[in-house]
């Protein structure tokens, strides 16, 4: 064999080996499946592409629990990793489907709306690729998700997202963020069917409130509260006021801006009779000015220039050396949905939802996240679902 | 997969071909072998649906 193509062997070799030693943890990621026990509430589930065919058999369809009461009333949809690094927001979710009882109306559980988002990574800002959860029976692992769909679900992106039917130009990358896609339309961009096939669920189910969960830095002014468009600010300020005085913790309600077209909280009013809202939960780790994107800054939201920042002013909520735990942001999201119900339910008693089962605030940052987990390993196998 | 899609995993198939093409034409540069290689790997797994 010549010089040459003894080289190029070893050149050849080496690129095989660095491509497996890159592909393969994320090609794992991306099929990584994460086991769900439906609780005692869970009365079906679904499929999002139920209300959009279009979306049967792609990494964009995801499941839609069901947890409908003996009574008759109310009927609500709640959706979490619409943005995948913001994991909050699933952790509650996956909570109430596996504890919440519904005794009135219905719930519709969507954990991972931007389901192509959850099998995406962030490898340039160095996220971890999973997070583990302790637990009384060992550590549940979760997908770490990134905020946008996958390239490999909606490829190429636009140099400029026209945002439809407004027609308002946003980030090109937006054109992959289900919180920029609303509406939707069935026939657009995939995230865009993602949207529509939620409106569809919720114009055929006459949805009364949608809730969708997220969480912001937190040096970013709109954070720690309730955004809520004019329709449903009444409902949002008594919340607010409430998990106040009751539960002792800040919720502030932002208004939805009429002319950032694209949001949950802006579409989902305008295009439907349902009652929408956005939480944010305060998560450290998407801000900028922090150590190593780890999975411990994501569970705890310590961080040392962080810290610094708040004694500076800089930050938009408290913060000291307890940080800002995921309990916390759990618990905030348990509880100010639980709320958001009751006062729904007070003013329209005909179409009320009462829900039980489900842990609060206190009771998160007092047993932590992973106690509300049931063991896969131990559950009926027809109760396991996979997300 | 949309048309315009379709077009683009055959662009970048093609470009693939020609990377290594070119890392196999290559007689001399060590360095441009490298580069073609480099340069190949983020669009294979593009093709594979691994990123």
């Amino acid at each position: 064999m010549t010089r040459e193509r003894w080289i190029k062997s070893i050149l050849a070799v080496l690129a095989v080996l660095l491509m497996l030693a890159g592909g393969l943890p994320l090609a794992r990621h991306r099929h990584a499946q994460v086991p769900v026990v439906a609780g005692p509430g869970v009365t079906n589930v679904i499929k999002l592409s139920e209300f959009l065919p279009a979306l049967r058999g792609t990494m964009a369809d995801t499941n839609v629990y069901v947890l409908e009461g003996q009574e008759p009333g109310g009927k609500v949809l709640v959706m979490a990793n619409t943005h995948a690094n913001e994991p909050a927001g699933l952790l509650a979710a996956l909570i109430m489907i596996e504890n919440a009882v519904v005794e009135k109306g219905t719930l519709y559980m969507i954990p991972e709306f931007n389901a192509s988002a959850g099998r995406n990574t962030k490898p340039g800002d160095g996220y971890p690729l999973y997070f583990d959860i302790p637990t009384e029976w060992g550590h549940k692992r979760f997908r770490m998700g990134n905020r946008d769909a996958s390239p490999l679900e909606q490829w190429p992106d636009p140099d400029v997202y026209i945002h439809y039917p407004d027609r308002q130009s946003l980030s090109f990358n937006d054109v992959r963020n289900t919180n920029r896609t609303w509406p939707g339309r069935p026939d657009g961009p995939r995230m865009e069917q993602v949207t529509f096939a939620a409106m569809e669920l919720m114009r055929k189910n006459k949805v009364n409130i949608a809730i969708d969960m997220h969480g912001a830095e937190t040096m970013f002014p709109v954070t720690n509260c309730i955004v809520a468009p004019i329709k449903s600010s009444k409902i949002a300020t008594l919340v607010s006021m409430t998990v106040k005085a009751m539960e002792g913790f800040d919720n502030h309600v932002e208004p939805s801006p009429q002319n950032f077209r694209g949001l949950s909280h802006r579409e989902i009013g305008d295009f439907s009779d349902t009652l929408p809202f956005l939480l944010e939960a305060p998560i450290p780790f998407l801000d900028q000015p922090t150590g190593p994107k780890t999975t411990q800054l994501l569970l705890d939201g310590k961080d040392a220039f962080l810290l610094s920042l708040s004694k500076k002013k800089k930050l938009f909520v408290p913060y000291d050396e307890n940080g800002w735990p995921m309990e916390k942001r759990v618990g905030q999201h348990c509880s100010v949905t639980l709320e958001i119900l009751k006062q729904y339910s007070k003013k329209n008693p005909e179409t009320a939802v009462r829900v039980r089962g489900v842990p609060k605030y206190a009771d998160l940052v007092k047993n932590g996240v992973g106690h509300y987990f049931h063991d896969p390993s131990k559950a009926e196998k027809k109760s396991v679902f996979y997300e | 997969m949309g048309v315009i899609m379709l077009l683009y995993y055959v662009i970048t198939a093609f470009i693939a071909g020609l990377l290594l093409w070119n890392f196999a034409c290559e007689k001399k540069s060590v360095n441009d072998m490298i580069l073609y290689l480099l340069v190949l790997i983020p669009l294979v797994l593009r093709l594979l649906s691994v990123k």
